[in-house]
């Protein structure tokens, strides 16, 4: 047991309690609460992994900016308890059904593919920050001016639809 | 160091529960948090073959993927805001008219 499979241990059973958390927490509040400890987790994971530039924005973009933007919304429609009726209690075991049998195949899958993943895994860390960002604004240049483009059309979106009507 | 295979289970697991979560939860606030655990189940995976292929693509496509979905929520949560606004209510059994 090496101190990295320890320390991802611990990240990763942070991560899952924190989406049981997300899902059994009764108030909305809680369950963001619960997903900023997700995103804290994953962004430890992304540090583990030697992708720092990706857990900065992790948890500068994620846990901060669309969390805020979460909390902020919750507290401003003054989101209580959620209720449930006999259709959501129906709808449970269904969604449970589907849940096992989605991360049953991708486990399947992921057991079948081992080797070609285990080989591949042995070629080393070479993530640096500034590898990263002569990539995106090399090889990458088009596709990030266009998410300048999609960001501003999401603004505009964003203000003609939580306009008060006249 | 810690094998590819644990990363990607977990990402699987947390998508399941994210996925589980867009099915049991009422409160369409929650539901639009489950989407995006989802997202990070899938950034996880992307930057875990990054590392195993040894190549920065899926990195810089987590970037991506992390801007796609701040846009997401700017225009989601306006969303939601209209719907409480006209709807008084945030369980999504009570949006099933197309028409006030």
């Amino acid at each position: 047991m090496t101190p990295q499979l320890v320390v991802f241990f611990v990240l990763a059973t942070l991560a899952v309690l924190g989406s049981a958390s997300l899902i059994f927490q009764k108030h909305p509040i809680h369950s963001a609460l619960s997903l900023i400890v997700v995103m804290v987790a994953l962004a430890g994971l992304y540090l583990l992994m030697g992708a720092e530039f990706v857990a900065a924005v992790q948890i500068i973009v994620y846990g901060g900016a669309i969390m805020v933007l979460f909390v902020f919304v919750i507290m401003l429609l003054n989101a209580g308890v959620e209720e449930h009726t006999n259709i959501s209690k129906l709808a449970g075991f269904p969604g449970l059904l589907l849940v096992v049998a989605l991360t049953g195949f991708v486990a399947a899958t992921i057991a079948r593919t081992t080797s070609t993943v285990q080989t591949a895994s042995q070629t080393g860390m070479i993530s640096s920050t500034k590898d990263l960002s002569s990539m995106l604004f090399r090889d990458f240049v088009y596709p990030f001016e266009l998410t300048s483009f999609l960001i501003l059309v999401a603004i505009m979106g964003a203000l003609v639809l939580a306009q008060r009507e006249k | 160091m810690v094998p590819t295979n644990y990363y990607v289970i977990l990402s699987a697991i947390l998508f399941g529960l994210g996925v589980f979560a867009f099915v049991f939860k009422r409160n369409i606030i929650v539901i639009f948090m489950s989407i995006e655990l989802m997202l990070n189940a899938v950034n996880l995976a992307f930057v875990a073959f990054s590392q195993a292929s040894g190549k920065l693509d899926g990195q810089v496509f987590v970037l991506f993927v992390i801007v796609v979905a701040a846009a997401e929520a700017a225009v989601g949560l306006g969303i939601i805001i209209l719907i409480a606004r006209n709807r008084q209510s945030l369980n999504v059994e009570r949006v099933d008219l197309l028409k006030l």
